[in-house]
């Protein structure tokens, strides 16, 4: 990767030059952050809306669970998952430990209670709209769980984009369960921690010039998406 | 609408399998930052690869951490600096067939203006106490590295338990080490190849070398099959025998960083 | 009280000894009404009477603190099974955010109508309210009446038994409101049995064939509409027409 002292001047050469490494790593992190969101997002949204949808005991005590999740440090999930798919852990025999999968298990691990406790707050407040038509149209509660998700898309949207940006960002959790190996589980956060310890600080930051942008890049798609469809959807 | 969202999803999917690697012949490798970070690995594994056809993947931590991960049989081989506990990790069943694979040295650095005078001196013992003396900054890794269990190594040998606000442990790696210390000027001991290959220098410089007690060897040792069943075994020994190979030292002594040699070849 | 029931085997509404409590307030108490199937009714009365809990109670939203709803002429014993027979229009519509056709597809697939059968039908019932050409159109950007169009033509398509309407109009310009006005009538004639509230007295005379007076939750009157109007039996009646009572 290319290296020189201004941190701007370095990511417009990482930019330009098309650096195949950094391609790899941006690639990884994409798909590893992607996936995880696309993972959490599959079971939390369901989730989220089944928690604001049924009256449960314990139900304020998982809400607040959620919550406090939300803050869960990366390093922590890192740690937990690290300790489960370590050889010497439980799930040791699928040799998951120091591969994108388990970056990705990891990841979903910190998105989840983002989406879900978001997703929650979104569902209850159109549920307090909705209730009474959806009821009299015969909507039971597990049916209605996919039509006020689809109804809430924009809102959940955002949340979901709130757990890319979790994802994207966090160092902790995919460096203790990936491990950092070049080419296989090096990702941007993880390219950042490495040149920042070599001490090569202009690279280093023009990798996280390249990662904001990444991720701006990812959130406006977004959000363009949901403009269009919300100004269609009224 | 919901062909768009369909889209997506189909592209999150393409994302999520699409690049998956497919190199099927690999072991997994626990080593110290002090290598990974200099780039030897990636001089010596691409040679490794051409003759063998296997991967290496290098999980680059504190040979404390590096030496739990083998524990765990989260590692196939290891590549370390820490000889006493080496011997104690094969020793306890956990590793098997230490080999003495390459050396450097440790070195000391501080700042240029050199408040406890440490230039001068013979031996690493003196700089130390004059360290403690002057009670000048000390940077500590403080991590169970290789590195950190040689210096408080040498605290001991100097007589003097490091203690105060002079003393900062700082619960990181050699390249974070080597940032604060540049960062408050301190005093801070390092190997020879993160120094090297470091660059955020500031006013840090080498002060002391070549002391027989900053010797630094390297060791590769084999996760023992016994503990743990997945370990790679046959491909993990390729990798160990080719490091001790004539090939394999020469790949080593090759590596040079800004024309300097880092690592010398040390088989027996 | 005259007997509407015209055929045999649709639901007449039967209210045995119906109260509700929330909390320590109760706010309705003890009302035995019996609603022939294909009847008319209007329910009046001040805000905060019971009117729209009353509605509620008796499309099974709400389950009653004491007494029963009752489905006169069916084994229906489940609200939930009686709901799918009826159909309930709100003050405000609450529309899905998703297309006018979609809107109405939507509640038929609830009843188990094939995707074929259900496109046909709710092109028929947008068409039968003259919001055709706005099939395509997002729901939620419709203007107000034709919300509220679109949650009748809902309705329609449904093919109620009974259609509950809560004050339809009561955020409508006259306009909408006459469009309102003309689709309960459409329902009536169909063989659909209206229940509804409102707060416009003179819509109350066009559309009622009998009138349920509620008052601070109980039932004062239960007579026929043109009997209501002219001769009031309780005082708080009287003072409700005169303009006396109103909040």
């Amino acid at each position: 990767m290319p290296s020189g002292d201004n941190a701007f001047m370095t990511a417009l050469q990482l930019i330009v030059g098309l650096d195949q490494t950094l391609v790899g790593i941006v690639l990884l992190s994409l798909q590893v952050s992607l996936g995880a969101v696309a993972i959490a997002a599959v079971l939390g949204l369901p989730l989220g809306a089944a928690i604001a949808l049924w009256r449960f005991p314990g139900r304020g005590l998982l809400i607040t669970l959620l919550n406090a999740f939300m803050g869960l440090p990366p390093v922590v999930a890192g740690l937990m998952v690290y300790l489960m798919l370590s050889r010497a852990g439980p799930l040791g025999s699928f040799g998951l430990l120091f591969t994108p999968t388990a970056m990705v298990i990891a990841q979903c691990l910190l998105v989840l209670p983002i989406i879900a406790a978001l997703c929650r707050q979104v569902v209850e407040d159109l549920w307090q709209e909705y209730e009474e038509q959806l009821r009299s149209l015969g909507t039971s509660r597990g049916r209605a769980i996919p039509t006020l998700l689809w109804d809430g898309r924009f809102s959940l949207l955002t949340a979901v984009l709130a757990g890319f940006g979790r994802a994207s960002a966090e160092v902790g959790a995919v460096l203790i369960v990936g491990g950092n190996i070049d080419g296989v589980t090096r990702v941007m956060t993880t390219a950042i921690a490495l040149e920042t310890s070599r001490g090569d600080l202009p690279l280093a930051l023009g990798l996280g010039i390249v990662l904001m942008l990444l991720v701006a890049l990812v959130n406006g798609a977004a959000y363009l998406v949901g403009e269009s469809a919300r100004r269609r959807a009224g | 609408m919901r062909r768009v969202f369909l889209v997506s999803l189909i592209l999150v999917v393409t994302l999520v399998l699409g690049p998956a690697k497919a190199s099927d012949q690999y072991i997994t490798l626990a080593s110290t930052t002090s290598t990974e970070q200099s780039g030897l690995f990636r001089h010596i594994v691409p040679t490794f690869r051409e003759a063998t056809g296997i991967d290496v993947r290098v999980v680059a931590v504190g040979t404390g951490q590096a030496l739990n991960i083998g524990r765990r049989g989260d590692a196939d081989a290891l590549l370390v600096h820490d000889r006493l506990a080496e011997e104690r990790f094969v020793d306890d069943g956990y590793g098997l067939d230490r080999r003495d694979v390459m050396y450097n040295d440790f070195i000391l650095i501080g700042p240029e203006s050199d408040p406890a005078d440490v230039a001068g001196v013979d031996s690493v013992l003196d700089a130390f106490r004059r360290i403690a003396g002057a009670g000048a900054s000390f940077a500590s890794r403080g991590d169970d590295s290789g590195t950190h269990r040689k210096e408080r190594q040498i605290w001991s040998e100097a007589g003097i338990e490091p203690a105060g606000r002079w003393y900062r442990e700082l619960g990181s790696g050699m390249g974070a080490a080597l940032n604060t210390a540049a960062g408050m000027d301190a005093y801070v001991l390092a190997d020879r190849a993160s120094w090297l290959s470091f660059r955020n220098r500031q006013e840090l410089t080498l002060l002391h070398e070549g002391d027989d007690a900053l010797f630094n060897p390297y060791g590769s040792i084999l996760v023992h099959p016994d503990r743990h069943r997945s370990v790679k075994a046959d491909l993990a020994r390729q990798w160990h025998e080719w490091l001790v190979s004539e090939e394999g030292q020469k790949a080593i002594a090759s590596f040079k960083v800004r024309d300097e040699q880092l690592f010398f070849p040390y088989a027996q | 009280m005259n007997d509407l029931h015209r055929q045999p085997g649709m639901l007449a509404l039967e209210l045995e000894g119906l109260g509700f409590r929330h909390r320590d307030q109760v706010l309705l108490r003890d009302v035995n009404l019996r609603l022939p199937s294909g009847s008319r009714t209007i329910i009046l009365g001040p805000n905060g009477a019971g009117k729209s809990l009353l509605m509620r109670l008796c499309h099974g939203l709400l389950q009653p603190t004491w007494g029963r709803v009752r489905w006169a002429g069916s084994d229906i014993q489940r609200a939930e099974a009686a709901r799918l027979r009826q159909a309930m229009v709100f003050q405000r519509p609450v529309l899905l955010r998703r297309s006018a056709l979609a809107n109405i597809e939507y509640a038929l697939s609830l009843r188990g109508l094939g995707r074929r059968a259900r496109r046909a039908r709710a092109i028929e019932a947008l068409e039968h309210f003259g919001l055709g050409h706005l099939a395509a159109r997002a729901a939620r950007v419709l203007s107000g009446g034709e919300q509220q169009r679109l949650a009748l033509a809902r309705a329609w398509a449904l093919e109620p038994e009974i259609l509950f309407l809560d004050e339809p109009t009561s955020a409508l310009d006259p306009a909408a409101t006459k469009a309102v006005e003309d689709a309960v009538m459409d329902f009536h004639r169909n063989g659909t049995q209206i229940v509804m509230t409102t707060h416009d007295l003179g819509q109350a005379h066009r559309l009622a064939e009998q009138v349920v007076f509620l008052f601070q939750g109980s039932v004062l009157e239960h007579t026929p509409v043109e009997g209501f109007f002219s001769r009031p039996v309780s005082r708080q009646a009287q003072a409700f027409l005169a303009g006396e009572l109103v909040w």
